[in-house]
Order: C-alpha cells, then structure tokens, then sequence
C-alpha cells in the first residue's frame, strides 16, 4: 500500500518537531510525491545529512513502499 | 569487508564518477535514474555508470555501503554525493560542476 500524504507529514513531523512539510503530488496517483521539508533540525548539516533525517523520520520505508518521494530540504531563517 | 563491498568500494575509487543506477544512460529505466543521467550529461564529465537492475548483489549492499536507501546513488571521487534530488539541488546553484572542478574531474570527450 502506498503512503498517504497525511501519514508522510505525520511520520516527518514526529521525528522533527517544529518542521514544516510540503507535499505535491507529483503525478495524480497518491503514490509519486514531492517533499518540501524545512526544519530547524537540518542546520549546519550537509544535504546527505538532512535527507538522512528524513528518510530515517519515514523509517525504512523509503525505497519500499515509498519508491517515489522526491525530497527538497530546507533550512528555515 | 564482504566480496561485493570490496567490488563497489573498488568501482569508485578507480573511476571519477560513478552513478549507480536502474537501467543504463541511454535505457534509464526508473525517471530518477533518468533524472541523474541528465543532470551528468549537463554537467559534461566522463562517468561509469552500474546498473544495478543487472547486479542483484550491488542492488541491495550500495544501499548499507551507502547509508542511503535508494537509487541512483553518485559517488565522485570515491565520496558520496547524494541521490538524484541533491543532484538537482546542487546543479541548480551550480555546485555539482564547481564539487567536479575541484576534485579535477575530467570533462567527457
């Protein structure tokens, strides 16, 4: 089963309070999203560092049942 | 080090630029293998590429060798750089060719 954009945003924000999602759905078919993620968590971090923060706030399910979630990371001011 | 972590840590030490990915440059077969191969067209340097669809072994040790859970992987350099949203990110504020500059990657022929 595909995620949800709900249980994306909830998985996400659960690991990095105080963040804010933005979700696209990149095709119209629930499955294939984009994610822009701003979190105060990713500062002073390299890209890999902050894309590894969400993937581990999605636990393990990127690459499996998630196969399409492009992800943008975003320091907030 | 297990025998295939010995193969891939052998692919990016001995080539510049490695991208792991499913398919082939000129047969992608998934849009962010595809999306990778673009990015590195532009970009103009030389690369190996390693389908991993080809590679059931490398298929699943890259994502621990790693530490990243999916593909297209791009090592320069024997470094990891990222998956292919980071390709974008770093091509877009022209990062990829100034990182390719400095690690003296050769442009493709």
């Amino acid at each position: 089963m595909p995620m949800t954009a709900a249980a994306i945003e909830a998985a996400i924000l659960t690991a990095l309070p105080g963040a804010t999602v933005e979700l696209t759905d990149l095709a119209g078919d629930n499955d294939h999203w984009a994610a822009t993620v701003a979190a105060p968590q990713f500062a002073g971090l390299t890209r890999v560092a902050q894309h590894k923060l969400v993937y581990a706030a999605l636990g393990g399910r990127m690459g499996g049942e998630l196969h399409a979630l492009q992800v943008t990371t975003v320091v907030p001011n | 080090m297990t025998d295939v972590n010995s193969r891939i840590s052998d692919l990016v030490i001995s080539n510049d630029v490695v991208l792991f990915m499913k398919g082939t440059p000129l047969f992608p077969q998934c849009g962010f293998s595809s999306r990778a191969v673009a990015i590195l067209d532009h970009v103009g340097v030389a690369y190996e590429s390693v389908d991993v669809l080809q590679d059931m072994e490398i298929r699943q040790a890259i994502k621990s060798f790693s530490d990243w859970p999916t593909i297209p992987q791009l090592y320069v350099k024997g470094e990891f750089v990222g998956g292919s949203d980071i390709m974008m990110e770093m091509f877009e504020a022209g990062e990829l060719q100034q990182l390719m500059d400095q690690k003296g990657v050769v442009k493709a022929g």
